[in-house]
């Protein structure tokens, strides 16, 4: 049964491959973005040792280790489901002896593998190469990063999922996906590091999912969280993914009942 | 044993009304109106083991809907389902393995790897050994010649190529109760006939039970001996597809050409006695309806004897002719005695 799983991964990592040259466009605009934070960025600090927290070396890096973590973790199973259970195929996925919701993981963390070597890896050597990235030196960092970088994945996939399940219930989920979207980008602090926003909206976004997405990675790639302190953000987001099966558990039962199949 | 058994089953959607005007759009902002539609009408059969049953009506008749309540893709509102001795959708990942499904209007092959990777795939997800996997797929690939498509991608393959790609990916796990929603739509007659004849092979040697649902009728008349008729939700006919032709069947239609003009009142006048109708196109030419139960013989004899004939046929209602009939008044019982007129 998991070598069906492990199936999953390999043939959407096959078939993404089949698609890769779309991908090339898209490390020129992740490398463009990453410019385009840089330099504003650089205005904002204008000569300025250190703001929120993040020195501007470190503001660089941040910028562009958080853009390229997105190229990885990044996936439209939201899409995928909501247009499965809109077209009526999600019918097939009833009839077969799985886990319809693993097979949406493994289906995402297949083309995360794609992204992780296709698109994440060249993307940040032409970043270091264009920008000055900072690398972590000591190893507990980068095999602190790496772990909480597949943790990131897994909650934006949950996120995905749940969205996307929302098909079930309401008749057109686009607007919310589109939603889903521009929160994760801002709330995730991949645009704006959280320590920049208010301090009321810093308590918010603690107690929410987001930034265990992109700013609790980022912060134990730019050094500004180290050692043990590693372990403590690791554990928030052990603590997310822990947390959000729930409601994806309550939302597939739930929809299960209120199955309609669309086109008869 | 009972392959199928259905008690009392119902399905009710909730369907949105919308209000018309500005008004009525601003209420269903806030307060939506729903009607509750009954699309499987607490409907009872059971279907032993081993038997082809066709499942019939027109569209939205229900028939997808009772597959998939069947099929545990749909939980039922109310009434009770065992398949194979399963709950369909209490226990669906034990459940699934044990029956094979076909739907004629979505592939569950996947559309971006090749063929046999797709069956591959699916032996997995069944969990079927290799050895069992390889004979039973160069079985089936010899019996449906796919040697050639084998390595194909899905997308490159017609939809008559497909459609047996498709029967080989509902059997690969030797089900045995197999669905079939629609499997002939949209395919040329060639392949129709090809797969009736496998369906039939299949049911023969293995003894595959069979539920087909489907709007050609040649495909009930060459697999099934028992036909399940569906309107509005509800079981109008359950029986003998004999049967159904017996009781519906409108009897015989004899076409007479006649040498000279004859009349209407003449022609009632030589079938005196005899439950006859006549209908007449023009003077030379004139249709007897006769019963099932009147003898053909009977008929021709009067006739034969009284005018001068040039040509006769004799045609039997179709069973197109039959279904039709029973859609458009919605209920299988027969009108009124005597023999209906219709031209």
């Amino acid at each position: 049964m998991s070598s069906l799983y492990l199936d999953f991964i390999r043939i959407r990592f096959l078939t993404m491959l089949a698609y890769r040259v779309n991908y090339y466009s898209g490390i020129l605009v992740y490398t463009l973005n990453i410019g385009v934070y840089y330099f504003t960025w650089q205005a904002i600090y204008g000569g300025k040792e250190q703001l929120a927290g993040f020195t501007a070396a470190q503001m660089t890096t941040y910028v562009a280790v958080s853009w390229m973590a997105r190229a990885f973790y990044f996936n439209n199973l939201d899409r995928e489901i909501a247009t499965e259970i809109r077209d009526g195929t999600i019918a097939i996925q009833f009839i077969r002896p799985y886990n319809y919701l693993l097979v949406k993981m493994m289906q995402g963390f297949g083309e995360g593998l794609f992204r992780f070597t296709m698109f994440m890896i060249p993307g940040m050597i032409i970043a270091i190469i264009l920008f000055p990235v900072q690398l972590p030196t000591s190893p507990v960092s980068w095999i602190g990063f790496l772990v909480m970088l597949f943790f990131s994945f897994l909650i934006n996939t949950q996120l995905n999922i749940l969205v996307g399940l929302m098909a079930f219930f309401i008749e057109n989920n686009d607007g919310l996906m589109r939603m889903k979207r521009v929160v994760v980008d801002l709330f995730s602090g991949l645009l704006i590091p959280i320590s920049f926003f208010p301090g009321w909206l810093v308590s918010i976004m603690n107690f929410l999912p987001f930034q265990a997405i992109t700013y609790l990675p980022g912060s134990v790639f730019t050094g500004r969280v180290q050692g043990t302190g590693i372990l403590e953000v690791l554990g928030i987001q052990v603590l997310w993914f822990v947390i959000l099966l729930v409601p994806m558990i309550i939302v597939w039962r739930a929809a299960r009942v209120r199955l309609f199949v669309q086109g008869g | 044993m009972q392959a199928i058994e259905v008690h009392q089953l119902r399905k009710n959607f909730r369907i949105q009304q919308s209000r018309g005007g500005l008004k009525g759009a601003l209420q269903d902002l806030f307060a939506r109106e729903y009607r509750e539609v009954a699309a499987v009408n607490d409907i009872s059969f059971t279907i032993p083991q081993g038997e082809i049953c066709g499942y019939i009506g027109e569209n939205g008749a229900g028939k997808s809907t009772t597959i998939k309540m069947l099929t545990g893709i749909l939980v039922p509102t109310s009434g009770d389902i065992r398949v194979n001795g399963y709950v369909p959708y209490l226990e669906r990942e034990k459940f699934v393995n044990g029956i094979g499904v076909v739907f004629g209007q979505r592939s569950q092959l996947w559309w971006d790897i090749g063929v046999i990777e797709s069956f591959q795939l699916l032996r997995k997800v069944y969990g079927v050994s290799e050895s069992d996997f390889r004979k039973r797929l160069d079985e089936l690939v010899e019996r449906l010649e796919l040697q050639e498509l084998l390595s194909r991608p899905v997308r490159k393959l017609s939809l008559g190529q497909r459609m047996r790609c498709e029967l080989v990916a509902a059997l690969l796990h030797n089900p045995s109760i197999v669905f079939l929603d629609e499997p002939t739509i949209g395919l040329d007659i060639v392949v129709k006939s090809e797969i009736r004849e496998f369906l039939k092979e299949l049911n023969r040697t293995q003894g595959t039970t069979i539920l087909l649902t489907t709007h050609d009728l040649q495909d009930i008349e060459a697999l099934c001996s028992r036909v399940i008729m569906l309107d509005a939700g509800s079981i109008i006919y359950d029986g003998g597809l004999d049967e159904l032709k017996s009781r519906w069947g409108s009897g015989r239609a004899v076409r007479f050409q006649f040498g000279k003009a004859v009349t209407a009142a003449e022609l009632t006048a030589w079938t005196g006695g005899l439950p006859v109708t006549w209908t007449q196109e023009s003077e030379l030419v004139a249709t007897a309806l006769i019963p099932v139960d009147t003898a053909v013989s009977d008929l021709f004899s009067r006739v034969l004897g009284a005018a001068e004939v040039t040509d006769v046929q004799i045609s039997e209602t179709s069973t197109d002719e039959i279904v039709r009939q029973i859609y458009s008044s919605g209920s299988a019982e027969k009108p009124g005695a005597g023999g209906i007129l219709h031209v």
